[in-house]
């Protein structure tokens, strides 16, 4: 019986269950909060977006953000190179929090999401399946990546005016991996756990 | 309207799904998501003063503290959090220096006051505007994480300015101040639970509920 209802999250009234037409969000009636949203998504397309994600987010790593030349010297940084150079320099605060932030969480969502969603897209309930899914939920807010891009692009206009700035690939990767894992977040993690429940049958 | 806590239910915080309490008990196992659900946030109020009060110390070396600084063969030059948006209104950016005056000074400050506000408010039980405040709530924790830009314009900034005997930066105590002040501000209204805005308002007295 208690399937059939849902509670707001965020002021705990109660709502009855309803099916909802794709792309639709319901709210609470009381405080307006997002109580679920429609399964839009089939999880073959989080798949593919969670595995776009992934590739470009190595190119993204891989390569230079942004090559400074000044008086005929060139300086390119990837983002690992940022971080190693905080940590040389000790600073290891700033390096951990950038490194959290932009490298280890969201790749470490990334590998959760692949590692749920392959065996689930096959029928099956993958081991732990409860421990990595709190895990992915309880690190998400923690991955700051389009965060990451605004600072990025407040630097190149901070250095244009000193020195000459040549914007690199990972630069264009860093974009459309904010765009991609925008798309992820489109995904409602509840109908992870319905579909767990639907795969289990009964609670095992 | 009717809520999860008067019909005896608790919501697990990872999963949503309804659990029924357990006479005394303010804490289970999720049967779902075998996660824990809680009737409220544990310890909410006390735990969000705590990382407010510790973010508002904080706050203080964050901006007083250089976050670069700047070695060229003129000499060098330490910039703080606001010299950095005065340099950027100055030298014909003034967009840019909007933006990062509003992800590095007016964030944090926003964010600091609304939540001791909400928080003082569940605190005295009040039932003043529930609806406003929980908007304001909903408001904070979307623009929290935008406050670390600063932090990431130091990270790229030193790694690239780095070219020897021609100019090098270096980062500098407040921009580690100033990204345990972004931490803390998130972990605060990590803590703070908005059901606590909506506990004192009445809500079945319109169902003829019997206490």
């Amino acid at each position: 019986m208690t399937h059939r209802l849902i509670a707001c999250e965020e002021c705990d009234v109660l709502h009855r269950r309803i099916v909802l037409n794709a792309g639709c969000v319901a709210h609470c009636t009381r405080c307006g909060a997002e109580l679920f949203r429609s399964r839009t998504f089939h999880i073959d397309t989080v798949l593919a977006l969670t595995l776009g994600s992934l590739m470009v987010f190595v190119i993204a790593n891989a390569f230079p953000i942004v090559t400074l030349e000044m008086k005929g010297a060139r300086n390119g940084s990837t983002l690992f190179g940022a971080i190693v150079t905080l940590c040389r320099e000790g600073r290891p605060i700033i390096s951990g929090l950038v490194s959290a932030t932009t490298i280890l969480f969201p790749l470490t969502e990334l590998m959760i999401r692949l590692y749920l969603f392959i065996p689930l897209r096959q029928g099956r309930l993958p081991a732990r399946f409860h421990f990595f899914a709190r895990v992915m939920q309880t690190i998400r807010p923690w991955g700051m990546i389009e965060v990451f891009l605004l600072g990025v692009l407040v630097s190149l206009v901070k250095l244009s005016s000193t020195a000459s700035i040549l914007p690199g690939v990972a630069l264009w990767a860093f974009a459309a991996l904010t765009l991609l894992l925008a798309a992820i977040l489109m995904f409602d993690p509840r109908h992870l756990w319905d579909l767990a429940e639907e795969l289990a049958g009964s609670p095992a | 309207m009717m809520t999860a806590a008067d019909q005896g239910l608790m919501v697990c915080r990872t999963c949503g799904a309804l659990c029924r309490r357990v006479r005394s008990t303010l804490q289970t196992r999720c049967p779902r998501c075998f996660g824990a659900a809680r009737f409220r946030k544990r310890d909410s109020i006390g735990r969000t003063w705590a990382f407010l009060i510790a973010a508002l110390i904080l706050y203080i070396p964050a901006n007083v503290l250089p976050v670069t600084e700047t070695r060229t063969v003129f000499g060098a030059q330490q910039d703080t959090i606001m010299s950095g948006v005065v340099l950027f209104w100055t030298t014909g950016s003034p967009f840019i220096a909007a933006v990062v005056f509003a992800a590095s000074v007016m964030i944090p400050i926003v964010k600091g006051i609304a939540l001791a506000l909400l928080t003082i408010t569940a605190q005295r039980r009040s039932r003043w505007r529930p609806q406003q405040r929980a908007k304001l709530y909903r408001l904070i924790e979307r623009i929290g994480r935008w406050s670390m830009l600063d932090v990431f314009v130091v990270a790229i900034v030193v790694a690239l300015v780095h070219i020897r005997s021609i100019a090098t930066i270096y980062a500098g105590p407040g921009a580690a101040a100033f990204g345990a002040v972004v931490v803390l501000t998130m972990l605060a209204s990590k803590s703070f639970d908005p059901r606590l805005i909506w506990d004192p308002v009445e809500t079945s007295h319109d169902f003829g509920k019997s206490r």
